[in-house]
């Protein structure tokens, strides 16, 4: 049922890697690390200032993908992944965006469940991709009853 | 601490446990993140979704998970962080974090890790691919 939509994608959108976001989500995952907060261990790094953890793109506007309505209850996270060509820096400035990458549907332990790929990216102002993640959401039959009811 | 270059395969990093997971902490997890997904956070809302109590946002867990590479970053960088959700983690649970050197190749050690609860079944496990800088 997602299937006309891999390939779309949203528009970019501008985020900057704030310092007290930074901070914030750190503090909620128990990591507040002199390397993503104190600006002296930031500046005496090879980094030359501090620099983000690594899931911290959960935070990140990606846009939204024109037509892919997802319903915000009854989704499993199934998988997660992250690439990085560098670490991200508290203070740049980062052009993000995601894609759906992929849809397709298993016979489960939950009847027929969809597997909705989304993948997304960060670059850098000049265009460089600093990251890209996949992100694989379960969708239950339950769910995708409700959804075809709309 | 040992530089992760010197690790040899089988080694591990060492454990970290985490305290009993707290309401405070995933509502904290929720503003910081952005997911005010209600089944994190509201009893009602996890009872309907047909869960027995809210549980744990899974990239909370991912999030707390590489910290254990937190001490690392001078030495090199998480180039790959890959994760499967297995199990959930709910209020009370005593979550282990843990990751061992799989595998090395040039500058690249790749470290199997995960999340354990406290009857030591698996909630999340994946990949951590660590590029060290020869710069």
């Amino acid at each position: 049922m997602f299937q006309q939509h891999i390939g779309k994608r949203s528009k970019k959108v501008k985020n900057i890697v704030e310092r007290g976001a930074v901070k914030k989500f750190a503090e909620a995952i128990g990591d507040l690390h002199p390397i993503f907060v104190d600006e002296e261990t930031g500046r005496n790094s090879r980094y030359n200032r501090n620099i983000a953890p690594p899931t911290f793109p959960r935070v990140f506007d990606y846009g939204t993908i024109e037509g892919l309505n997802l319903p915000n209850k009854g989704l499993i996270h199934g998988e997660q992944t992250y690439h990085y060509e560098r670490p991200l820096l508290v203070g740049e400035e980062i052009i993000c965006y995601s894609e759906v990458k992929n849809y397709f549907e298993k016979k489960g332990t939950h009847g027929e469940m969809g597997f909705l790929v989304l993948e997304s990216f960060g670059e850098d102002e000049m265009g460089k991709v600093v990251f890209t993640s996949t992100q694989t959401v379960i969708i239950t039959e339950a769910v995708r009853k409700v959804l075809i009811g709309w | 601490m040992v530089a992760i270059e010197e690790l040899h395969i089988g080694d591990e990093l060492e454990d970290i446990q985490l305290e009993p997971v707290d309401r405070l902490t995933l509502i904290k997890y929720a503003g910081a993140s952005g997911d005010y997904n209600p089944i994190h956070t509201i009893d009602s809302e996890a009872a309907k979704a047909g869960l027995p109590g809210i549980i744990a946002h899974g990239m909370w867990t991912m999030g707390n998970l590489a910290k254990l590479f937190s001490s690392y970053y001078q030495e090199g960088f998480i180039q790959d962080y890959t994760i499967r959700f297995k199990g959930m983690v709910f209020l009370n649970d005593v979550i282990t974090l843990k990751a061992e050197l799989a595998e090395k190749n040039g500058s690249i050690s790749r470290f199997e890790v995960k999340a354990v609860n406290q009857n030591g079944n698996e909630v999340i496990k994946g990949e951590v691919f660590f590029n060290t800088y020869h710069d």
